[in-house]
């Protein structure tokens, strides 16, 4: 999003809870906030839509309670990853709760039953999460000593009193502020707001970019804008960066010709010359040590010199960091927080587990008193499989247009989106019923349903399937008994059935269901 | 016609009263029905049937969870579909249902077996009776505007 055009209306939100009342409530309260709205009812589905689409959603809202993964530990994921702004919601309003969240990154927490109210103002965190980004990269975060790079023009490397522990990112953002920094004014910020300070970030997307492009010599701050693909960045913000990253590449140059490598961390000399040739060449030796990322062994001797103090070895680092020479791969690298690395710790992300959805009634059924107690028994005697998972359909509707899944379930047939199959030839008819069965692995439980003759949206019946069902209403127990276990196993192997191609067991255009291939077996009406 | 209209509404402005005050519902009913607008007329209704779906689902797996035949009780589990179903009826302002799962948290938390089948019977009849009388206010709903008029809207003080 471009930092000047800000705006709450279509605000993309991505809504995760397992509890589809409040899946559907809170869609509509966000929908009616002008916001576009993605719901989800697990948070590993969250979790693979947010990064299938890395820069398609602002905020995400997420309760806290969810079956297949702590709220929490989204939250954590998705600040770590993506570095979204998220919400925590839940019924539970204990204080250990809230500041659990506070502590894992929620950048709110709500209570539930949310009001409108609430929702009406989320958008406040996406802005303000853009401008700390902003305000960061101008420098407002730092603390260092001021006259580092004083001292480094110098060649005098100072730690700065910082710690030794090697804090990358604080410290490679100390590093690159002092680096595009007067010298004269070292005291960052406040006085040069237009001046942009290369955060680590940024600066590593310039160094990518520069690499990308091949020897710096003919990277041009054109060519490196480009590549970088930072919207509010100007080209001449990378020149003045380009310009000081070649002095300080050639600088090390000079070093690395005069001396040669020792590898590995020599002692140090107390000259100011020697200690900065010193740090030139441990540069490539120090850089494995570095990009482990552990604390490093401080220079063993001390170095009389005043300026150079015991934590040599940080500024030695700091030093080598950004201008590797074009050997090896310059930049900070941190442990590339992509998503393999997480998709490692998390064990169920090759899970391809069956999703089942729950019995599916008619919009007005607690209208109907009937169903009920049916409903019950069938949820008690149904697949032990069904019950188990305790799963609920992951509500992915994406915004806009119609919220597919839960109309679905709620809505007349006649509403739902569907593709009349005297439209389609015979082939393409078998595809899309493979297709849909084995993405809606409800199939089998609707069909159950079906077959207790009530009235569920189904997406493609045709009249003789209808009659095919009312007969199947006659056998009414029995049928349900026959079925009821094939069922249970078709629902184990979805593919094996769908793989089959139906249109040779059936010569006619209209293919059935395969639900209702079992029930046509069963009932003897298989014609090979 | 306009009597029975008249009559109707009158009616269902009662009824409803009377179902705040009796503790059934709560302001986030009222929630739900500022929601409900022309783009989704059975807005309320779709979402009362999936708490009552979830009540359901929710309190079978509490029984399953309280069957003491299987081996030792996982109070943990029902606690954890007692949560659910807390969040479920704070959705829809089923005031009693939430109430209750309160109390039947606490005793799932201390272990207390008979506390908690007790609670499970009181939920499973406080969600039918809920169902019920939400089913008549509905049909009430349905007369009126069956009867060309227009359900009004009650405010709860």
């Amino acid at each position: 999003m471009e930092k000047g055009g800000f705006s709450p209306v279509g605000l993309r939100v991505l809504v995760v809870d397992d509890d589809p009342t409040w899946l559907k409530i809170l869609e509509k309260m966000l929908k009616k906030c002008s916001y576009e709205v993605t719901t989800c009812g697990l948070a590993r589905e969250a979790l693979r839509l947010l990064r299938e689409r890395k820069d398609g959603y602002d905020i995400v809202i997420s309760d806290v309670n969810m079956p297949d993964m702590d709220g929490f530990k989204l939250l954590e994921h998705v600040g770590l990853e993506l570095d979204l702004p998220v919400i925590m919601m839940s019924v539970d309003g204990e204080t250990s709760r809230v500041m659990k969240g506070v502590q894992h990154g929620a950048c709110d927490y709500l209570l539930k039953p949310i009001r409108m109210k609430e929702l009406k103002i989320i958008w406040q965190h996406v802005l303000r999460k853009k401008l700390q980004e902003v305000r960061d990269i101008e420098g407002c975060g730092y603390d260092g000593g001021a006259d580092w790079i004083t001292r480094y023009d110098e060649a005098h490397f100072l730690g700065g009193g910082e710690d030794v522990s090697f804090g990358k990112k604080r410290k490679d953002f100390d590093f690159e502020k002092k680096l595009l920094q007067d010298e004269s004014d070292p005291s960052s910020s406040s006085s040069k707001k237009a001046r942009v300070v290369w955060s680590f970030e940024l600066h590593q997307k310039f160094v990518n970019a520069v690499n990308q492009i091949g020897c710096d010599h003919k990277a041009g701050p054109k060519k490196i804008l480009d590549l970088m693909n930072v919207p509010w960045l100007t080209r001449e913000n990378v020149a003045s960066h380009l310009q000081k990253y070649r002095l300080y590449l050639s600088r090390l140059e000079k070093e690395k010709e005069i001396k040669c490598y020792s590898g590995g961390v020599k002692s140090i000399d107390s000259s100011p010359k020697d200690a900065e040739v010193n740090s030139g060449h441990q540069s490539p030796g120090k850089s494995s040590f570095v990009f482990s990322g552990g604390m490093f062994q401080k220079a063993t001797e001390t170095d009389p010199k005043p300026l150079a103090s015991a934590s040599l070895s940080d500024p030695n680092t700091d030093v080598i960091m950004p201008p590797k020479t074009k050997k090896t791969r310059i930049g900070f690298d941190p442990p590339p927080i992509s998503s393999s690395a997480f998709d490692s710790l998390l064990p169920w992300n090759d899970a391809s587990e069956v999703l089942e959805s729950k019995p599916v009634l008619y919009e007005n059924s607690f209208l109907q008193q009937l169903p009920l107690p049916s409903q019950s028994s069938y949820v008690a005697n149904s697949a032990p499989s069904l019950m188990e998972e305790e799963m609920k359909p992951p509500y992915e509707t994406p915004a806009g247009g119609s919220s597919v899944n839960a109309d679905e379930f709620l809505m007349p047939q006649d509403k739902i989106s569907t593709v009349t199959i005297q439209d389609l030839d015979p082939s393409a008819i078998s595809c899309m019923k493979q297709q849909e069965f084995s993405s809606n692995v409800t199939n089998n439980t609707e069909a159950i349903l079906r077959s207790l003759n009530w009235e569920l949206p189904e997406s493609h019946h045709s009249a003789s399937l209808d009659t095919d069902l009312d007969l199947s209403c006659l056998n009414g127990d029995r049928f349900l008994a026959n079925t009821g276990l094939y069922f249970q196993d078709y629902s184990n192997s979805p593919s094996l059935l769908s793989e089959l191609p139906l249109n040779l067991w059936y010569g006619n255009e209209r293919l059935p269901d395969p639900d209702d291939y079992s029930f046509m077996v069963d009932h003897g009406l298989f014609i090979s | 016609m306009d009597a029975l209209i008249t009559q109707l509404q009158r009616q269902f402005r009662d009824y409803t009263i009377s179902l705040y005050q009796q503790g059934f519902l709560d302001d986030q009913f009222t929630e739900l029905k500022k929601l409900q607008d022309d783009g989704s007329p059975d807005f309320v209704a779709e979402v009362l049937t999936l708490f009552f779906e979830d009540c359901v689902k929710l309190i079978s797996n509490m029984a399953r969870a309280l069957d003491q035949t299987t081996g030792n009780v996982d109070y943990s589990k029902v606690g954890a579909s007692v949560h659910q179903l807390k969040g479920s009826s704070s959705s829809v302002g089923a005031k009693r249902v939430k109430a209750l799962c309160v109390s039947f948290k606490d005793y799932c938390d201390t272990q207390n077996f008979e506390g908690c089948v007790r609670c499970l019977q009181q939920v499973d009849i406080e969600y039918k009776t809920l169902k019920t009388k939400l089913q008549d206010l509905f049909n009430l709903e349905k007369q009126i505007i069956q009867a060309g008029g227009r359900v009004p809207q009650v405010d709860i003080n």
